[in-house]
């Protein structure tokens, strides 16, 4: 068998790309430039592999959670660019695409510990978001639709529970950053926001200390041992009889 | 598939009024051993080869164990060592960077730590969890509780001493996280907001919204980033290095970029390589990321270490089946929760909403089978979940407020899921099982320990929800002290790929003669098209 046989022998066989093709029609892409007709209904990431790219950057999580694939495109002849996530977003006919390999953007190193969640901490850290030019690129950069530029203003404001709050859905892309005029690092300076308000803000779980100090004094220690030695048949029937606290609520879920 | 949406609205007063009821264990049994992978026929067959033997796993996993090792002794130069450290840690995602932290603070200094990562630092199944992460931290709960339910969940195979950690050190893991900044859902007295989950006697699911695991990775990798923890990005370590005395001493890297090797020597070896979603065990869709193909399974039984429970694959009922952009990506549990049942091509419910994700799963895809089915324009089944129920039950707004995160999704595809039923299949989800490890996270081989998704022992042949991303934390942090212990004492010897002749060998005597080499470092999902017209001169 030649490593060409073998690979088409492997591939995974959850959907070909082929009937699809025949189903519903083919649009015309420009992947950096170079045409190439793919199935319609695809996403940008799919395309580029049905057209025969293998990922190595552009790709992560592959469900619009990591930031990896940010896309800038163009559809022809038209005056705006888009922006958004290969993963998320579906072929347009003559669209012209590229997808960001990595984002140049430093990052300001601190210790968390040693900082205090002041009035001027985040500009100290990161004193370029006082060069906002309110020109709200930044938002319309943004493939999660997080209001970029309403978060650096209360940033440079000082209002470091709201601007983690509003820039909470980030995936850290790095959008923002490579459009922004003004050289902000906007994914970094909500990351530094959140970490204050979740160390410094947000109340403590007096709950969480108390279970803290019980475990510290070894509380659970004889019970899980004992539940550890039981034999198979008493801890069977002990689980299938233990009462559930949320038979009738709604239940969570990942 | 209008046509079918129409009978779905036509029939949901009825639908609502007469539910199903849950079935029988006899029914339950029955409708697992036809449909769920786990128990029928022709997923898995029995190991040829190695320390486990006999031992009954996946087809695809079985695939890679019996394969040439990717690696060529001989084209290995280990005279020259490019990275010589203290720690490497294999896989940049929870577990890893966790340990890294974890093994700073424990004494080894920062430029003597390596992480190695194939893709990015953080692109990992880590960044993906939604639901949250299970701590007994009330007072009507207690981690006794905790590990009955890890125990029961895990159908009373998990290794106990390793289900007691994971209950006993959770407060301790969310109170760090508290002192890094994670952002936890909270009421206004600043106690947790806790939910309940499949299979958990009480509330103890701790959440960031629907972005839990993003919320913990994101923390966490910015405070490796503070510390400046060397981390190396697209090289995958593509097998271990050993040395004379038995020892993992390490391992060989792959650059992604420029095909050039790395030798790294290290006193200890973590791996935290995550899963193997992409291997499309059964070929189910997947919810993991990019990279969950499985390599430190392989590396790891490469250098003589044993696998447990992965004879079971955990797949979730409701993955998306459309639009095909989401294809195999999660939709939660909490949608059946707050009332949306699922029904067929003709509008019917045809199961109780709320079955073990088992059964539940075995049920979709015998309606799939049976041609009561959706088939979707790009050819993928699935079965309808009416969304709208919720709404007409709770009131308007409960979908936006409850589901916010997949309101959004549904939302960039121009679907209303307050207004219409979305459409879900099964989908591969968790590796339950993995290398075996110890309460200290080693394996049996000096030098090599283990920890996150690619261990087993942790959840037995079942992992419930929420146990995941307290997996990694627990036993990354483990890892991380326990390493630190180790490279104290440890010598390595003089460096070795002989385990990689000697399992050539093995797989020589056993006639095994695969053309395939594993581990596989990448999916592959280029178009059939594209591939068989390829040609390899350049």
């Amino acid at each position: 068998m030649t490593k060409k046989e073998q690979i088409l022998l492997e591939k995974p066989d959850i959907k070909k790309a082929e009937d699809v093709e025949k189903k519903a029609g083919t649009v015309e892409v420009f992947i950096m430039g170079k045409s190439y007709k793919v199935p319609a209904g695809l996403t940008i990431m799919k395309a580029l592999e049905y057209a025969g790219y293998r990922y190595i950057r552009g790709c992560g999580c592959r469900a619009g959670f990591c930031g990896a694939c940010s896309t800038i495109y163009r559809i022809e002849d038209e005056q705006k660019l888009g922006f958004d996530l290969a993963c998320q977003k579906v072929v347009e006919d003559k669209m012209y695409l590229v997808q960001l390999p990595f984002v140049p953007a430093s990052k300001a190193e601190y210790e968390i510990e040693k900082i205090k969640p002041t009035e001027s901490t985040i500009l100290e850290i990161y004193p370029e978001i006082a060069r906002c030019v309110s020109c709200n690129t930044c938002t319309k950069s943004c493939p999660q639709d997080i209001e970029v530029m309403k978060y650096i203003q209360r940033a440079v404001r000082g209002e470091i529970a709201k601007c983690a709050e509003i820039s909470f859905d980030c995936i850290q892309c790095g959008l923002c950053a490579m459009r922004c005029p003004a050289d902000i690092k906007h994914y970094h300076v909500s990351q530094l926001a959140r970490r204050l308000r979740g160390k410094y803000l947000d109340t403590r779980s007096k709950n969480l200390s108390k279970r803290l100090k019980e475990i510290g004094n070894r509380k659970f220690d004889g019970e899980i041992e004992k539940l550890i030695k039981m034999d198979k048949k008493e801890i069977m029937e002990l689980y299938k009889t233990r009462k559930i606290e949320a038979e009738e609520e709604d239940t969570g879920g990942d | 598939m209008m046509k079918s949406i129409k009978l779905v609205e036509e029939k949901r007063e009825k639908n609502m009024s007469k539910p199903v009821k849950p079935m029988s264990m006899k029914d339950r049994e029955e409708v697992l051993g036809k449909y769920h992978p786990d128990y029928m026929g022709g997923t898995k067959r029995e190991l040829k080869v190695g320390i486990d033997k006999g031992m009954l796993l996946y087809n695809g996993i079985i695939d890679l164990l019996e394969a040439k090792p990717v690696l060529a002794p001989k084209d290995v130069d280990l005279s020259k060592i490019d990275y010589d450290v203290d720690l490497l840690i294999i896989g940049g995602g929870g577990a890893g960077t966790v340990a890294s932290l974890f093994a700073y603070e424990s004494g080894v200094p920062k430029d003597k730590i390596l992480i190695i990562t194939k893709l990015r630092h953080g692109d990992a199944n880590s960044m993906m969890a939604q639901g949250g992460i299970q701590v007994a931290d009330r007072p009507e709960d207690n981690p006794a509780l905790h590990y009955l339910d890890i125990y029961g969940g895990g159908h009373f195979t998990n290794k106990p001493e390793l289900a007691r950690a994971l209950a006993l050190d959770a407060p301790g893991i969310i109170s760090w996280h508290e002192d890094l900044g994670v952002m936890y859902d909270r009421n206004e007295d600043g106690e947790f907001q806790e939910l309940s989950g499949g299979g958990t006697c009480r509330n103890r699911m701790h959440s960031c919204k629907d972005y839990s695991g993003m919320e913990l990775m994101r923390n966490i990798r910015d405070e490796a980033r503070n510390l400046e923890i060397p981390v190396l990005e697209f090289c995958p370590v593509a097998e271990l290095l050993m040395d004379d005395k038995g020892q993992v001493a390490g391992g060989v890297a792959f650059n992604l970029e420029t095909f050039e090797y790395y030798v790294i020597r290290a006193k200890a070896t973590i791996l935290a390589t995550g899963g193997s979603g992409r291997l499309h065990l059964a070929n189910y869709p997947t919810t993991n990321h990019y990279g969950a193909t499985g390599d430190g399974l392989i590396m790891a039984y490469h250098a003589g270490a044993n696998l447990l429970d992965l004879d079971t694959i955990q797949i979730h009922p409701t993955g998306d089946a459309y639009p095909e952009p989401l294809v195999g990506i999660l939709s939660t549990e909490k949608i059946r929760g707050l009332g949306a049942i699922p029904l067929n091509k003709n509008g019917d419910p045809f199961v109780f909403p709320l079955e073990p994700r088992d059964v539940e799963s075995a049920m979709f895809i015998q309606e799939c089978k049976q041609g009561r089915g959706i088939i979707t324009p790009t050819g993928m089944p699935g079965v309808w979940l009416d969304t709208p129920m919720i709404e007409i039950l709770h009131g308007d707004g409960t979908i936006e407020t409850k589901l916010a995160g997949e309101v959004r999704k549904f939302k960039r595809f121009g679907i209303d899921m307050t207004k219409h039923p979305i459409l879900v299949y099964p989908t591969l989800h968790y590796q339950n099982g993995g290398v075996e490890i110890n309460e200290k996270t080693e394996t049996r081989v000096p030098g090599l320990f283990a920890a996150g998704e690619v261990s087993g022992g942790v959840h037995g042949k079942n992992r419930l929800m929420g146990n995941s991303l307290l997996d990694f934390n627990v036993f990354g942090r483990r890892a991380g002290i326990y390493s630190a212990k180790y490279v104290k004492k440890a010598k390595i010897g003089k460096l070795t790929l002989n385990h990689l002749d000697k399992y050539n060998k093995m797989l020589e005597q056993a006639k095994i003669t695969s053309a395939k080499t594993a581990p596989i470092i990448l999916p592959e999902y280029r178009g059939e098209m594209a591939i068989s017209r390829a040609l390899d001169i350049f």
